[in-house]
């Protein structure tokens, strides 16, 4: 169902480092839980419409009028590394 | 008079504070000493002093993932640690306006993903009427501060049952409006499609006092409605003429006892003059697997904003993307990332359709089992949860089987509908929750019937003290 290059793949995809602790249980665990969802195919779901939302509303629009946001100090306030008026993150790196 | 306050509800306590019989300011005082003294673990946060302002309403405790300005809102997770967010909720600030000042942030499971609150970053809570026990999820914190009198009321998110399930293993009320009825601005997301807001309470009136201040439409939040009409204080003390169809009394893992408790509270319904028959959802069974891709997928995507960037915690290593990646594997817990995992698979080129289109179509049939439901019967009703509160550390092991906790909530937020579980008895000591589900926005209706049963079960035995 899911093996560990598939781990891996998801993982990095997901923006998660995985340990080799986690790489040893994690393809039989995604695996048990995605044999339940596979239940699904036991139904027929033949010409039956997707549901990605249950509100039936479409294009809510509202008036452009300038509201307060944020002042750029509020939004700095949480940062791990905040400098001259920025988030300062480490280099993307050479390659 | 202030130890008075530990057994009257919330409406009650108002009505004590608007005959000038005591101050908000004490009401506050007690409650914020209560919440200080809670040694279960609800509480990851409570307030030092009673505000200048005391309100009109007894103060509120809130699930830890509402974001309230100035005040530590984490969602449970080592992530957030710290996080104090420059704005409020729309649904807080709502309760604020009506006099319900914030008493302080409750324990959860990490992200709102669990069914037992043993995924909180910040340690599990315990079950007030057994420490042994968990008091379910992923509300915790605020199902066990209202049952063991550390809360007036609380208000919590439910997502795949996390207001109903933990109000049902704590023998309290709790209620999971229609899909849009409240604003989710300032609610950290989970899964965006089902999330939504609700109280925790005493009892069925203080439910509705609460849910007629949090709903309405909000600017903010282009999905949320309000609720049409208004919601008045549930009244009925009798059932005629409601048809109520009862669904999942033959699953294999009820247990007997709760089975029990629930048949004693259908023949109640045909005391007050209600008709009971049973009902098929045939697509509800499904409703796990589907869930546990939609949310998962939908949390895959709402969870990629922590990065170690803007705020919350940072790992520093290395290159940018180490940086993430290790920000993410540290700052998570486990049963977070399982879901990102599955989430992100789920959604995967190759994989989409299988997964994610298919779950989306299980969604259309469960509502449409509902809708079909509905033609014949006012209410649909069953066991909330299948077993009592269980054993701290009994599933934890076992995610698939701690997912299958949530079997009789699960369908409800898939199809959008509402839905209350309120206490119906005790199995093994311990309380047995009842759920009553009923069309989009018929809250109003669900409450009052809600109401007259409740009064006729006289459920007493909230472990306070």
């Amino acid at each position: 169902m899911i093996d560990r290059d598939q781990v891996l793949h998801v993982a990095k995809l997901a923006r998660l480092s995985v340990t080799d602790d986690e790489l040893e249980r994690m393809p039989e665990e995604l695996s048990k839980i995605l044999g339940h969802v596979e239940t699904m195919n036991e139904l027929d779901l033949e010409g039956v419409e997707p549901t990605s939302h249950v509100v039936d509303l479409t294009n809510v629009l509202r008036e452009d009028v300038p509201r307060p946001g944020l002042t750029p100090e509020q939004a700095l306030e949480q940062a791990p590394d905040a400098a001259d008026r920025g988030f300062r993150v480490p280099s993307p790196g050479a390659s | 008079m202030s130890d008075e306050l530990l057994n009257l509800t919330g409406a009650q306590q108002a009505e004590r504070i608007a005959a000038g019989e005591i101050s908000s300011t004490e009401v506050f005082d007690f409650w914020r000493e209560r919440a200080a003294a809670d040694d279960l673990g609800s509480y990851l946060w409570v307030s030092e002093q009673a505000p200048e302002d005391a309100g009109t309403l007894p103060p509120i405790a809130v699930k830890d993932l509402f974001c309230v300005e100035g005040v530590p809102s984490m969602a449970g997770s080592r992530i957030l640690e710290g996080y104090r967010p420059p704005y409020t909720a729309t649904s807080v600030r709502n309760l604020q306006a009506a006099g319900a000042r914030v008493l302080g942030k409750t324990n959860q499971d990490e992200f709102a993903m669990g069914s037992s609150n043993e995924n909180s970053g910040y340690g599990p809570v315990q079950n007030p009427w057994d420490r042994g026990r968990v008091p379910g999820g992923s509300s915790g914190g605020s199902a066990a501060a209202v049952a063991a009198g550390t809360a007036p009321w609380a208000i919590g998110t439910d997502t795949g049952g996390s207001i109903r399930q933990p109000a049902s293993l704590c023998g309290i009320v709790g209620m999971k409006p229609t899909y849009g009825a409240v604003s989710r601005y300032g609610m950290i997301a989970f899964a965006s499609s089902l999330d939504q807001c609700g109280p925790l309470t005493r009892d069925v009136t203080d439910a509705a006092i609460l849910l007629r201040h949090l709903q309405g439409r909000d600017p903010c939040d282009s999905t949320s409605l309000g609720i049409p009409g208004d919601i008045p204080l549930p009244s009925a003390e009798r059932l005629d003429g409601l048809r109520f169809g009862v669904w999942g009394m033959e699953e294999p893992g009820l247990e007997p006892g709760v089975a029990e408790s629930v048949r004693t509270t259908l023949a109640k319904i045909e005391e007050l003059g209600g008709a009971v028959q049973e009902i098929d959802l045939p697509t509800a069974r499904h409703g796990i697997a589907a869930y546990y891709v939609i949310a998962p997928a939908e949390a895959s995507a709402n969870l990629a904003r922590y990065d170690g960037v803007r705020y919350g915690k940072r790992s520093a290593n290395g290159d940018l993307t180490s940086m993430y990646e290790q920000t993410r594997h540290d700052g998570f817990g486990e049963e977070v990332k399982r879901r990102i995992m599955i989430g992100t698979y789920a959604l995967s080129s190759g994989y989409y359709e299988a997964y994610y289109g298919t779950a989306q179509k299980v969604r259309t049939k469960i509502a449409h089992d509902f809708t079909t439901a509905f033609e014949d019967v006012d209410f649909v009703v069953s066991p909330t949860s299948a077993t009592v509160a269980f054993n701290l550390g009994e599933r934890t092991a076992d995610p698939l089987a701690m997912y299958l906790s949530d079997y009789y909530t699960v369908p409800m937020p898939l199809a959008g509908i509402p839905a209350i579980s309120i206490p119906c008895g005790l199995s093994e000591g311990l309380p047995v929750g009842f759920q009553i589900a009923g069309p989009a926005f018929s809250e109003a209706r669900i409450l009052d019937a809600a109401h007259a049963l409740e009064k006729s079960i006289g459920f007493e035995g909230v472990p306070v003290g």
